[in-house]
């Protein structure tokens, strides 16, 4: 055995990546519940890969036969809807962990310096999601499949001069239609995963160059030859690491620790995710809409037209702006604005424990105002609900505009509870 | 933006036929685990939807299957026009004809329990009514001006709008009291209800033939898991005890 790894390692760094990467990496002990979703998104995106291999074997991507061959996956296709299931629930999964991920990073402060690309490989990232979510829910070509791809690529028409050219060229033909079927399978399998998976790689790769981010804020690489050896961690670490830093003893090496720890999250996850797959795939309504089980049909407009959940806080925004293109505008800014997080804050407190009350109230209005806008990007529309859509929008890039004014130079605040030198616990 | 919304909110009034009224919908109290009432309404579904309605995405052997149904006695009482038993359960009406008779083709009834929901489809066939001005002499409360006939007729008898007289402050009004049949058909009330909620029941079980299996399998599965942390978790706290 030893014989054939060193006869691997000669050839291949796999335990030097192993070890650098999986094994010996250094991870701050304090890394709390929050700190688990990085993990079940990778463990997710692993389930949408092997059960979307799977699917794809039996789909068939014709306006004629996708929607009766979901049916036959999930009737004829020995266990064929434990896989489709699987892939459906994984997908609302995805963005479930994602947006905690995310929160998680705000939190703490994980998009600052020195981890702005980290975070922009991580939008990067969302995006690519989106798109993959927004095709493949297209796929089984039920009536929101039909009109929800209606209403998403008619945005694109509302571009000057260039839109409605964009849109047939998009849809490849004049309205949504096999055609656009075809293409969209063939971008949900083959193009967005692929650019996921390489996004993702980016997305570990910076994280491990900077390390990962902890909820105290508190880096845990020294400068070399800053710490005594007391100080040190006693776990063996990487050389990568220790070759160019002291490392603090305030972590664990990736495994056993991590790995163990993620291990508990992960079948705490699984258990959920087993009840929603087995006993509740449709989840009300919210993972599967009800109207995406009649084909699609392009003569019958549903009485109402709501993207899936994981959309309705944008398509909140987009409605709340009483023009077309504008409306546009303002949802891919909602975006933007978070790509561009780390330059908003221009804070250099990390963790939101020790910084501004300020901070922390303008944070958590904005994940009620985000919960907010899915309520009413996701429900009929009604009088009140457009006033409320406008100013929730408002406080949307309002929590940016704010964070830009008051991090600056929030430290120098006396109040504030200082930053600790070691982590706490 | 502003065309979109108005497109969509034009649409709306047009919609109210697919999209129904605000009748309140009872509850249907079906049983996917009793077999007898899943028979009975494969039955009914054969004998009076089977005519207009396809079920194409279910072949016979799998409502045979799940349902304990001996392919013979299948295909003497459920198999009407000599097909093989692994056979999609399709309606003989051609879909352009029935489209020309009725305005528009009958709607598969796959996965009308999951697009619908049982409550709606249970209300829905108790609330044909008699209405002279319609094509076919019935409307719906559930789904007004619906251009389908009242097929369950025979069993049902005659549905009429009730009317009650009230005293209501001090006035005697005629209120809405449902709605009655005159007594003309093979069914008592009780009895057609009881034949509706089978029917209902049927074609919940064949929007998802798999659901019991699905809970059975899933069953294991969270009891497994369960077992599963109790030894994750102890092992992760035995690495971490030294940490801190």
């Amino acid at each position: 055995m030893k014989a054939l790894l060193d006869w691997i390692e000669y050839r291949i760094p796999m335990m030097r990546v192993a070890n650098m990467h999986a094994i010996q990496y250094p991870a701050p002990k304090n890394m709390n519940f929050w700190y688990i979703f990085g993990f079940l998104a990778t463990i997710v995106l692993i389930n949408q890969i092997v059960t979307g291999i799977w699917l794809t074997m039996s789909f068939e991507p014709s306006a004629e036969r996708a929607f009766a061959s979901v049916e036959y996956i999930m009737r004829d296709v020995e266990y064929g809807y434990i896989l489709r299931y699987m892939h459906s629930t994984g997908a609302s999964a995805f963005f479930i962990v994602v947006y905690l991920h995310m929160f998680r990073g705000m939190m703490y402060g994980s998009y600052q310096k020195p981890r702005e690309l980290l975070w922009l490989f991580g939008m990067f990232i969302y995006l690519a999601l989106m798109a993959e979510a927004f095709m493949g829910y297209v796929l089984p070509w039920g009536q929101m499949s039909y009109w929800g791809a209606q209403v998403i690529v008619s945005l694109f028409g509302a571009i000057p001069v260039v839109g409605p050219d964009l849109v047939v060229w998009i849809q490849g033909d004049y309205v949504i239609s096999g055609a656009t079927l075809n293409r969209f399978f063939a971008l949900h399998v083959i193009a967005l995963p692929l650019v996921i998976v390489i996004l993702v790689f980016l997305h570990i790769v910076a994280l491990h160059e900077v390390g990962s981010n902890n909820p105290d804020g508190v880096e845990v690489k020294r400068k070399k030859g800053s710490l005594k050896e007391e100080e040190k961690t006693s776990f063996e670490m990487h050389e990568y690491y220790t070759k160019k830093y002291d490392i603090i003893d305030d972590v664990v090496p990736f495994f056993p620790h991590i790995v163990l720890k993620d291990l508990v999250a992960f079948v705490v996850f699984l258990a959920f995710f087993s009840y929603v797959m087995f006993f509740n795939p449709e989840m009300g309504g919210y993972f599967l809409e009800h109207p995406n089980f009649e084909i699609a049909n392009p003569l019958k407009t549903p009485e109402h037209i709501f993207p899936v959940w994981y959309f309705t806080p944008f398509y909140a925004i987009l409605k709340a702006v009483p023009d077309k293109l504008l409306g546009v505008i303002a949802m891919f800014a909602a975006i933007i604005a978070l790509f561009l997080l780390p330059w908003f804050d221009r804070g250099t407190i990390r963790s939101w424990r020790y910084r501004s009350g300020l901070h922390k109230v303008n944070l958590l209005v904005f994940a009620a105002v985000f919960v907010f806008l899915g309520y009413l990007g996701g429900t009929p529309q009604e009088n009140w609900k457009i006033v409320a859509s406008q100013i929730a929008t408002v406080m949307y890039f309002g929590f940016f505009g704010l964070l830009w004014i008051y991090s600056k130079n929030e430290h120098e605040k006396e109040n504030l509870k200082p930053v600790p030198e070691r982590i706490t616990k | 933006m502003k065309k979109l919304v108005l497109f969509i909110s034009l649409l709306v009034p047009s919609l109210v036929f697919a999209a129904g009224s605000n009748y309140p919908l009872d509850k249907a109290n079906y049983d996917l685990t009793d077999k007898a009432s899943l028979q009975s309404g494969a039955m009914l579904f054969n004998n009076y939807c089977l005519g207009c309605h396809n079920m194409q995405y279910q072949r016979y052997s799998r409502s045979f299957e799940d349902l304990g149904i001996p392919v013979e006695l299948g295909a003497e009482l459920l198999q009407f026009t000599g097909e093989k038993p692994t056979d999609h359960i399709k309606s003989a009406i051609p879909a352009e004809s029935a489209a020309t008779w009725f305005g528009a083709p009958p709607p598969d009834l796959t996965l009308v329990a999951r697009v619908r929901g049982a409550d709606w489809l249970y209300t829905y066939l108790r609330t044909f009514y008699v209405d002279e001005n319609k094509t076919f002499g019935v409307n719906n409360k559930v789904f007004p001006d619906v251009g389908m006939p009242h097929v369950l007729q025979e069993l049902q008898g005659t549905p009429r709008e009730a009317k009650e007289e009230r005293m209501v402050d001090g006035e005697m009004v005629m209120l809405n009291a449902g709605i009655k049949s005159d007594g003309d058909g093979e069914l008592d009330a009780a009895q057609y209800d009881k034949a509706v909620l089978d029917l209902v029941n049927y074609l919940v079980y064949v929007g998802e033939p798999s659901r019991l299996k699905s809970e059975a399998i899933g069953r294991w599965v969270l009891m497994f898991l369960v077992v599963l942390f109790i030894f994750v978790y102890l092992l992760k706290k035995e690495y971490w005890r030294d940490v801190h």
